[in-house]
């Protein structure tokens, strides 16, 4: 069973870097979707079958999979946006930066004071280097749904975190974390429709700019 | 002696069977019956019987490009073990000599373009020069993140039989190195995400616009070249996915073959379903597999 978690862990980092480098909206929401569905086997593929971890996996399935995947293509047609992503730096830096970040996660969790079973596993360093990508997509990306994104991955890599805690952590906790999920995307939602309405683009570099 | 003939005549007998597979494949895919797998084989002899035609302009130097092109990728498969049949010559370091004998092959026909003195050989000159500059780090690291799984500095102890061992214990970087160097098959045998073979639209050609001014022979050997680098570059991943000793020559011959069958097959459909990535976005992805395989060293070196 570690096999499939070390497969999908690496599918999760080869995701990253493609929503880092690739410039099309539609593409991206697909991949975070993958990255969402593939963390769904995660719980099972660690914990092994039990009612907890088939909801959970069940649960992120759902969300991360299905639900707010739907939602963004939702938002994106509502709100009618051109598909390029549009970056403050070039897709090169950021993927210069990802990588950068990928090995320093790498690097970084060698020298964590771990539990002896965790230290050769990838899911800590994996967990580092996705909340890293989710950073630089919120930081170095002007568009508002892209930014959702990035906040999405960003999750990714704490739900990754929190698998290995699983056992430990009460169920509340995550279906909580889901909803708060949820709740986010709906929100960032409504602020985009809001942002269109009001004004003609929505790119978030205007929305620093006061004016009367 | 009579595995370095084996090795030869697998080489020249098998490489324009790939190409075949290819166009069948795509013609598979489009719904049509398509050229017959055979058709690279009659189009080399089609182009060996027509005469020479060169210009008054070009110098030894334009041909002297065709000729290299045929004779480096032989050279090149000599180095390289095929499947289970082990390298006829294998040194430490030859994996940079295996590299570095593309890299002039390349610099021959881009040279041989620019002595045209045309315009757009040289543009296709310089894109296919770019190219492959970013594309040789991708195989650089793959190379190197091999030679630490293995214990020597020869291809033939890369791609050993240690293979199906470290893919149990080291799957990660080894699946990532795949990924890399088939995006390296493609980006050097000029397929499409990145070039098209097919392609005479001046604007968008690569590596055809090089060789538009030979014709006849010459453009049978650059053809014949062409194909014999695909199955020596397909040969790295074929071994890489595909690493069983069975010690039995002929089944491992088999096994090797059937591999690069499937390689082609494979690049046949990745050709048929996917679009061509637009020019600037070729070096993004070049810089993209640069990253991944590095990141694949760094995973082994942890």
């Amino acid at each position: 069973m570690a096999h499939l978690s070390n497969f999908c862990l690496l599918a999760v980092v080869l995701i990253n870097f493609f929503c880092l480098g690739s410039a099309r909206l539609g593409a991206c929401i697909q991949a975070v979707a993958l990255q969402g569905a593939l963390l769904a086997l995660l719980p099972l593929s660690e914990h092994g079958f039990s009612g907890h971890t088939l909801f959970l996996a069940f649960a992120a399935f759902a969300m991360k999979g299905g639900f707010i995947p739907w939602l963004l293509f939702r938002a994106i047609r509502e709100v009618r946006i051109q598909r390029e992503v549009q970056p403050i730096i070039g897709f090169v830096p950021t993927l210069i930066l990802g990588a950068l970040t990928t090995a320093a996660a790498f690097i970084f969790a060698d020298y964590l004071p771990l539990l002896p079973q965790h230290h050769d596993s990838l899911f800590i360093p994996v967990s580092l280097a996705t909340l890293g990508t989710g950073f630089l997509l919120l930081i170095t990306r002007l568009k508002a749904i892209t930014q959702v994104l990035g906040y999405l991955v960003l999750e990714n890599g704490i739900f990754i975190f929190g698998i290995l805690l699983s056992e430990a952590m009460p169920l509340m906790v995550e279906a909580g974390v889901l909803l708060d999920l949820l709740v986010g995307v709906f929100v960032m939602g409504i602020v985009l429709n809001q942002i269109n309405r009001e004004f003609s683009s929505l790119n978030t570099e205007r929305l620093s700019a006061l004016r009367e | 002696m009579l595995q370095l003939l084996l090795h030869l005549l697998v080489l020249l007998l098998f490489a324009p069977l790939m190409l075949g597979v290819i166009t069948k494949t795509k013609a598979w895919f489009a719904g049509r019956i398509g050229a017959p797998l055979l058709q690279p084989y009659w189009d080399l002899l089609r182009l060996w019987k027509k005469g020479f035609v060169f210009s008054r302009t070009t110098t030894w130097v334009f041909r002297a490009g065709p000729v290299v092109g045929l004779v480096i990728p032989i050279l090149a498969a000599l180095l390289i073990p095929f499947g289970a049949l082990s390298a006829p010559f294998s040194f430490n370091g030859d994996l940079i000599l295996f590299v570095y004998l593309f890299g002039l092959s390349r610099f021959f026909t881009a040279a041989a373009a620019l002595d045209t003195g045309s315009s757009f050989e040289g543009m296709g000159a310089v894109r296919e020069v770019t190219f492959s500059c970013l594309a040789e780090p991708t195989v650089l690291f793959g190379l190197i993140v091999l030679a630490r799984l293995s214990d020597g500095l020869a291809l033939q102890n890369l791609l050993g039989p240690h293979l199906s061992q470290a893919w149990l214990t080291m799957s990660a970087p080894l699946g990532l190195v795949v990924v890399c160097l088939l995006i390296v098959v493609l980006v050097e045998n000029s397929r499409i995400p990145f070039d098209d073979p097919n392609t005479h639209l001046e604007l968008t050609m690569i590596h055809e616009v090089m060789v538009l001014d030979h014709s006849g022979p010459a453009l049978g050997m650059i053809l014949y070249g062409a194909a014999m680098k695909m199955m020596v570059l397909g040969a790295l991943v074929v071994r890489l996915v595909l690493p069983l000793n069975t010690g039995m020559l002929w089944l491992d011959l088999l096994i090797f073959l059937g591999g690069e069958l499937l390689l082609a097959v494979l690049i046949g459909v990745i050709e048929s379903i996917m679009a061509r990535l637009r020019m600037p976005r070729i070096p993004q992805m070049l810089i993209g597999t640069t990253l991944l395989s590095a990141f694949a060293l760094v995973l082994t070196l942890r």
